[in-house]
């Protein structure tokens, strides 16, 4: 084993001489949006939704009954949500199913959905980003069931890739913690290269964008 | 790897005209979906420009920069191996595999699992490998090779797929040939598997140097699976993949997406870093493969082939992969990019004919997100070979009709005289061959290579020093 790294090391040393090349990199890319700050949060929406997302508009004092429209939609009434899920954007009538670790992989398969928040979104990707942080839980949830309600709220949303990737440096370099975009529900484009929603993941992805 | 090499196997190719039609439907499709994402975006050359350079840079930095991709796999409670070709990467794989008493493994498409025969190697130790990409699944199920990097199974259409699924999956039922419909069944045939499986495998399309961190840029959530559900994760990935920071992130997640899909951003991209407890496998091993890649590097004019994201844009544009299809090429690289990265991964044993499996049109150039200098390797790459040949005794075949013709041709433009006496008996010469507007379509002995392909214009009755030489006396 050692010996295939010591191996491998030195080739590659030899493949590349002894002159070392230094190589800059020009980063003459946009990083921060030129887009105001509804601006930002219009254009999410819109390719979000251009993603086959639906986005539901709200304020942030009515994500409960956004959500809970979200769910009539599909008949959904259990619902799986990590146990951080604030008790204001719970809707009644629902049967939670708290993550404390304890949901197996069958359970979650068989649950109606998942409610949860994320960590960041990005205007330009009609993305969202989920980092294993506050509201969002671990990564299995929002892949199990069938359908992942994610509230975003409008100051959550960052303009472009760049802006996402910078912030999130801090909770991989010091936390290690996973991250997941998501951009619309599962798709496949692999017959006859047609974008077709809904293979593996979840097949609807409903977004609930709650601004001040 | 056959012997056939790329001319035979085209031509082969070309004679299947299904496969033809689904091609140019599914290249269309893509190139105008490509160009619409990428038209919008307005810094999208000084993306190029930094997608390029960080590749270059992560090239240059190799050795120090995988010791710190270790480092961190290491701090962050992951597991390195090093392999120096195939065989003992799938060594370190089947091990694994076997310390857990596994004997199925769920597999994202990865093209170095593709390139080392993977799969092959876990089914001589009775190992299954579950494909669960919905392309390497049609491809696996249909015991077919793959034709396209990106949707390996780009050469069927709908119906052909039903049929397929129809026979080979389980509770098929009564499918029609609507692609929803067909993903479902893919679903259904596939979840179960994905609930069960202890150990998980993946490719790898960047990992970052500075914080350990990989990452799977996906669409179906079959990633996500594979990398999420199982106890055990086992990536293997070949070296040329590091990027130096997580930041160069925000660069690739830009280039790769709009290049591959034609989408603003693919629906899933997995980052993770180590284990994380709570959350994913317990357990997670990163296998470093070199598999040739050290050979591409030694050569300076050929080592920016390792720059390759895997996007296959360059199949897409190319005018000689929209006729052919992939299977021409035989290799797990079709395309452009595997015109170059083939022969040079083997060492040049293997892909020969494939740089001459172009016009040298440029579009592949053109489209490249990390402007990877396509044409004018694949020119060097000629060189080589026909160098390579030359000096091993190896001298067969077209290649040693087109050295004789270049000798032939070398020698006459290289005195007046003779070029003037060759001018006059090809003019005699030719007689029989040339029709219509004075073009040669097929000539015989040496020449007979060149036009196998092209049509050779005919010597001109008159040539322009003989006219010169009427005129101004």
């Amino acid at each position: 084993m050692t010996a295939a790294r010591e191996d491998v090391l030195g080739r590659i040393r030899t493949a590349l001489g002894a002159e070392p090349r230094v190589i800059e990199i020009p980063r003459d890319y946009v990083v921060a949006s030129s887009l105001q700050r509804d601006e930002q949060v219009e254009r999410f929406a819109e390719r979000a939704a251009e993603y086959r997302a639906t986005v539901w508009r709200c304020s942030e004092t009515d994500v409960a009954a956004a959500v809970g429209a979200a769910l009539a939609e599909h008949g959904a009434r259990r619902l799986v949500t990590p146990s951080d899920l604030p008790a204001d954007w719970r809707p009644a009538g629902i049967e939670w199913l708290e993550d404390g670790q304890g949901l197996g992989v069958e359970a979650l398969d068989a649950s109606d959905g998942v409610v949860t928040g994320c960590a960041m979104a990005i205007a330009d990707t009609g993305t969202i980003v989920m980092d294993a942080g506050e509201r969002q839980g671990r990564r299995a949830l929002t892949l199990l069931p069938d359908l992942h309600v994610c509230v975003v709220r409008s100051s959550q949303v960052v303009g472009t890739v760049p802006e996402a990737i910078r912030r999130l440096g801090e909770a991989v370099r010091t936390g290690r913690r996973p991250v997941t975009f998501i951009s619309g529900p599962s798709a496949t484009s692999d017959i006859e290269l047609n974008r077709v929603e809904g293979v593996h993941g979840p097949r609807r992805l409903e977004i609930v964008l709650a601004s001040r | 790897m056959s012997d056939k090499g790329f001319p035979a196997a085209a031509r082969e190719a070309l004679a299947n005209t299904q496969q033809r039609r689904n091609l140019g439907h599914a290249t269309r499709t893509i190139r105008a979906k490509r160009a619409a994402v990428v038209g919008e975006v307005a810094d999208w050359e000084a993306l190029r420009d930094a997608g390029a350079a960080i590749k270059a840079s992560a090239m240059a930095r190799l050795p120090e920069l995988l010791e710190q991709l270790e480092a961190s796999v290491l701090a962050a409670g992951g597991q390195v191996h090093w392999a120096r070709d195939g065989a003992e990467a799938n060594a370190i794989l089947t091990g694994i595999v076997k310390a857990h008493g596994a004997t199925e493994v769920v597999k994202v498409k990865s093209l170095a699992s593709d390139e080392i025969e993977m799969n092959e190697a876990l089914a001589a130790e009775g190992i299954t490998a579950q494909e669960t990409d919905l392309a390497e699944l049609i491809v696996q199920l249909g015991d077919d090779e793959q034709s396209h990097i990106l949707v390996p199974a780009i050469h069927r259409n709908r119906a052909e797929i039903r049929e397929l699924f129809r026979r080979t999956l389980d509770d098929a039922g009564d499918l029609s040939d609507d692609p929803a419909e067909l993903a479902e069944a893919a679903r259904r045939h596939l979840r179960k598997r994905f609930l069960s499986a202890r150990v998980g495998v993946s490719g790898a399309n960047f990992a970052v140097a500075d914080t350990g961190t990989i990452c799977v840029v996906e669409s179906e959530g079959n990633g996500r699976m594979c990398t999420t559900l199982p106890d055990v994760l086992v990536t293997v990935m070949g070296i040329e993949k590091v990027v130096p920071a997580f930041e160069d992130l925000e660069v690739m997640l830009q280039l790769l997406p709009r290049s591959s899909t034609g989408e603003r951003m693919n629906p899933y991209t997995s980052l993770w870093t180590g284990t994380t407890d709570g959350d994913g496998p317990s357990e997670f091993h990163l296998v470093l493969l070199d598999g040739g890649r050290t050979d591409v590097l030694a050569d300076p004019h050929g080592r920016d082939a390792l720059h390759c994201i895997r996007c296959s844009a360059c199949l897409n544009v190319c005018p000689v992969y929209e006729r052919t299809g992939g299977h021409a090429y035989d290799s797990v690289y079709p395309g452009p990019i595997g015109a170059i990265l083939t022969p040079q991964l083997a060492g040049l044993r293997e892909g020969r004919t494939l740089p001459w499996a172009s016009s040298l049109c440029g579009a592949c150039y053109e489209v490249c997100p990390v402007k990877i200098d396509i044409p004018s390797m694949l020119v060097h790459l000629r060189g080589r070979i026909v160098r390579d040949a030359a000096e091993h005794g190896g001298v067969r075949g077209r290649l040693s009709g087109e050295r004789l013709a270049m000798q032939g041709l070398a020698r006459a433009f290289g005195s007046r005289r003779r070029y003037e006496a060759a001018q006059k008996a090809g003019r005699v010469g030719q007689w029989p061959l040339a029709r219509g507007a004075g073009n040669i379509e097929h000539a015989p002995g040496p020449l007979h290579a060149w036009t196998a392909f092209r049509d050779l214009r005919a010597v001109p009755g008159e040539a322009f020093r003989d006219w010169w030489r009427t005129r101004s006396s």
